[in-house]
């Protein structure tokens, strides 16, 4: 039959969640030996599609051809037994259980008495160990590996189930740029053996380099297929937003006043030294570097989440004695956390406990009880003044979009009418829409006065948005740089990997 | 359609009410004597003691806590309650020479023996970092030895008429350990839904580190959650001891479970941030519906346990069900 000519053939796959439309026709093919990639704003269908795939979810309608065959109605286990793999996102290894009893959990070998074979589950993941270069004892516990190890194992479990298709899910995002390269030798190691990968990534520069193919998806439809070498890095941007790029920062130039926040020769005893800025009223102050350089830490240490061994903090010219976030709070600071999960949201409480809990000294009624009404006002104020789309302040806010978690997040911290917002990862995590309108907001804040700390790790956002940007590289601070038109990433970069250092 | 969901989601609600007053009906149609006045109230009153510590444990276990240690707690409490409440009549007085002490003496040290005792299982689960399981779990056996020792394992009794009006008195009609038990049901509501300590201690079950960024003293939140659930002890101590007009040091053994099971039936989640006071009360009553019926139905007391344990678990099954369809 004439489908026989690709492994993977998904044709008009639709899922209906209750209320959403997560898939509305998505067709995908992915040929023998080929490394697919797919890219698309987060909720844009990429992960509900591969859930779909690998039989997490059944498809609403829509057909999967497999290796020439039309497969439905088949659980994870089947999947695997047919060869389509997964390598999720988070791994999620038994971590005190030793490589080997991972790899073959669920189909330990087993002796003639029916008990597990030792020695034999060790010999074959010796063999699977040495496919993929992984030079580790079988018997080595998975908690003293790496994150990259660990993924490593993911992927010789992948293959001891000989994987016809194996689909990473942002297998980069905790890697080394070192490890990234041994990854992207297995890759192609695997795919001159015919096994074909989907390749889910948020970093465009790593598609270039690995996949032969890439689908852009957008609001639960594919909205191009193309061969990698056809395609430039704007285009795809461009087919991932929906729009150019520049319509996405609304940042205004606001009126700079006096300094607010100065922190002089900070230091932490591990993650970084030295670290001396201003920030001043109105200012939006970004923070670059790569994953690891210490950003999140300065702002944690300064917030009193993480004790500092030397250095001074000063606010409104006084020095400022801070140990605690309960400290950071009194001094008027607020901290969006970058792991919404978890450190922002309390999942099963409703919006309105979510806004409230830093606040509810405001809403205490004459005999020291929590006034309902108020915190219903209250939070009802941010709800219309920030745009929260919610059916009501009840609700759990695990049901609400990350966007709009986001938002109450913002909400809680305005509600304490903070001087100084400290904003970690601002948008990560959120759709291409809720991204705009955070950054309209994080506008309006300067705006009204608010001196605004944004760490970030997507150059175009610190670009888009900062006044001046301090750029890290291992716990030091290389760059203090004012933005203009002519400052470009390829400059933060040189700050963000050492190669050039003001200090 | 709509409809049918909105009716159902109020069943998935409020599932554990229907099923109590399923119980009711039921009861009162295979036996009159069920419906009398003086049944229903016997069936309250039996239900305080637990259905007290039970209030104390929901707070606990909101917070993402278990306390292992109540029922000894509780016996702890009432023998000392029990030495300061003895009539001069007493044939045996634990303090030989002491004069007849008014009763808010022993309701005092019994409540602040339980504050104490619940003090120190917040102390070290904020303070150590022990998990509470384990902290509860070697509190509960400290406890019990102490109220062995402190009575060398004898009963206290005949005590002082006031003490006997705790247990056996009514107030308008009303039997003293149910008007406590309701006096203890609005305090713990107000407390957990009406104050900042009650809304933080939801934050804490829901997300300790969210709760810690926020600005919530994490440690004091708990601290205050394990003192709340031994005064709860205390004043469930003082009942227990009113209604047998003694105390004895192997008292409320194993009520603990009694008062985790009934927290459950009545929804409140062992993960945390989830659970209400109500929801405790209905838990209550199943249970004491439930022996209550089946001791009219002359049910074996053995069977009853089976029962009840099955129950327990149905509840349980029934309600991830509920939570799992929410997420």
């Amino acid at each position: 039959m004439e489908k026989e000519k690709d492994l993977l053939q998904m044709v008009n796959i639709e899922k209906n969640f209750p209320g959403v439309k997560a898939l509305k026709g998505v067709n995908l093919n992915v040929g023998y030996g080929e490394v697919h990639a797919l890219v698309g704003e987060n909720g844009a269908g990429k992960s509900t599609l591969m859930k779909c795939l690998i039989g997490l979810y059944p498809v609403s309608s829509g057909d999967i051809y497999f290796a020439g065959k039309k497969i439905e109605h088949y659980s994870t286990a089947q999947a695997l037994t047919m060869g389509i793999s997964m390598i999720h996102q988070e791994l999620s290894p038994v971590l005190y259980r030793p490589i080997m009893e991972n790899l073959w959990l669920g189909r330990e070998p087993l002796n003639r008495f029916g008990l597990v074979d030792h020695q034999e589950m060790y010999n074959k993941s010796l063999r699977v160990l040495q496919e993929i270069e992984l030079d580790e004892d079988p018997r080595t516990l998975m908690v003293n590996l790496t994150v990259a190890k660990m993924q490593m194992v993911e992927i010789a479990k992948a293959i001891s189930y000989d994987a016809k298709l194996i689909i990473m899910d942002e297998p980069s995002s905790a890697l080394t740029e070192h490890e990234e390269q041994q990854l992207f030798k297995i890759i192609r190691k695997l795919k001159k053996q015919g096994t074909s990968i989907i390749y889910i990534s948020h970093r465009l520069a790593e598609i270039f380099e690995i996949a032969d193919k890439v689908t852009v998806f957008r609001d639960g439809k594919n909205v191009g297929t193309e061969a990698i070498d056809q395609l430039t890095m704007d285009q795809i941007i461009t087919m991932m937003i929906g729009r150019t790029m520049d319509e996405m920062y609304p940042k205004i130039p606001c009126t700079i006043g006096e300094t607010i926040l100065e922190v002089k020769n900070l230091s932490h005893k591990k993650y970084f030294h030295n670290i001396s800025f201003e920030v001043r009223k109105g200012e939006i102050f970004g923070i670059a570097g790569l994953v690891g350089a210490g950003r999140t830490e300065v702002i944690e240490t300064i917030f009193g989440m993480r004790p500092k061994i030397s250095g001074e903090i000063w606010i409104n010219g006084k020095l400022a004695e801070i140990n605690s976030p309960m400290d950071g709070i009194a001094n008027k600071m607020g901290f969006l956390t970058e792991d919404r999960r978890a450190t922002g949201i309390f999942a099963v409480l409703g919006v309105d406990s979510n806004i409230a809990i830093p606040n509810y000294d405001q809403f205490l009624s004459k005999i020291g009880l929590v006034d309902d009404r108020a915190v219903t006002k209250g939070c009802n104020e941010f709800v219309e003044k920030i745009q929260i789309k919610t059916p009501s302040l009840k609700q759990a806010i695990q049901n609400l979009s990350g966007g709009n978690q986001q938002k109450v997040l913002m909400a809680r911290w305005l509600m304490t009418g903070p001087d100084i917002l400290f904003l970690d990862e601002p948008t990560r995590g959120i759709d291409v829409g809720a991204k705009a309108e955070i950054y309209k907001l994080i506008t309006m804040l300067a705006s009204e006065g608010k001196c605004i700390v944004m760490v970030s790790s997507e150059l175009p956002e610190i670009l888009g948005m900062s006044d001046r940007i301090m750029v890290m590289h291992e716990g030091k601070m290389t760059g203090l740089l004012e933005n203009s038109s002519d400052l470009t990433q390829d400059t933060i970069m040189r700050y963000a990997t050492g190669t050039q250092d003001d200090f | 359609m709509k409809h049918q969901n909105r009716l159902q989601e109020i069943f998935t609600k409020y599932g554990i009410v229907f099923v109590l007053i399923v119980m009711i009906i039921a009861m009162s149609m295979i036996k009159p004597s069920f419906r009398t006045l003086n049944n229903i109230l016997n069936i309250l009153t039996q239900c305080s003691v637990y259905g007290i510590l039970a209030l104390g444990m929901t707070v606990v276990i909101v917070s993402k806590g278990i306390d292992l240690s109540v029922g000894s707690i509780l016996a702890l409490c009432a023998v000392i309650a029990a030495s300061l409440g003895q009539s001069s009549t007493a044939s045996t007085k634990y303090f030989a020479n002491m004069a007849e002490l008014p009763i808010i003496v022993p309701i005092l040290a019994g409540l602040l023996i339980g504050a104490i005792c619940g003090a120190i299982n917040g102390g070290l689960i904020a303070f150590t970092g022990i998990p509470a399981f384990i902290a509860t779990l070697g509190m509960m056996t400290i406890c019990r030895g102490f109220a062995y020792i402190y009575t060398s394992g004898k009963p206290v009794s005949t005590l002082i008429p006031s003490f006997e009006f705790i247990g056996q008195g009514r107030l308008l009609g009303i039997p003293m350990p149910v008007v406590i038990y309701l006096g203890m049901i609005i305090i713990t509501k107000i407390l957990l839904n009406n104050t900042r300590f009650g809304k933080r201690t939801f934050a804490v079950g829901g997300n300790i580190n969210a709760a810690e960024v926020s600005g919530v003293n994490v440690k004091k939140i708990l601290l205050w959650v394990y003192t709340y659930m031994g005064m709860c002890a205390g004043v469930a101590a003082i009942v227990s001891t009113g209604r047998m007009v003694s105390a004895q040091p192997g008292l409320a053994s194993g009520y603990e479970l009694t008062a985790i099971a009934s927290t459950t039936i009545g929804g409140t989640s062992q993960s945390g941030g989830i659970g209400t006071v109500w929801g405790a009360v209905v838990g209550a009553l199943v249970l004491s519906v439930m022996r209550n019926g089946m001791t009219i139905l002359g049910i074996q007391s053995y069977l009853q346990q089976i029962v009840e344990g099955v129950v327990i678990i149905v509840a349980v099954i029934l309600d991830m069900r509920k939570n799992a369809r929410k997420a």
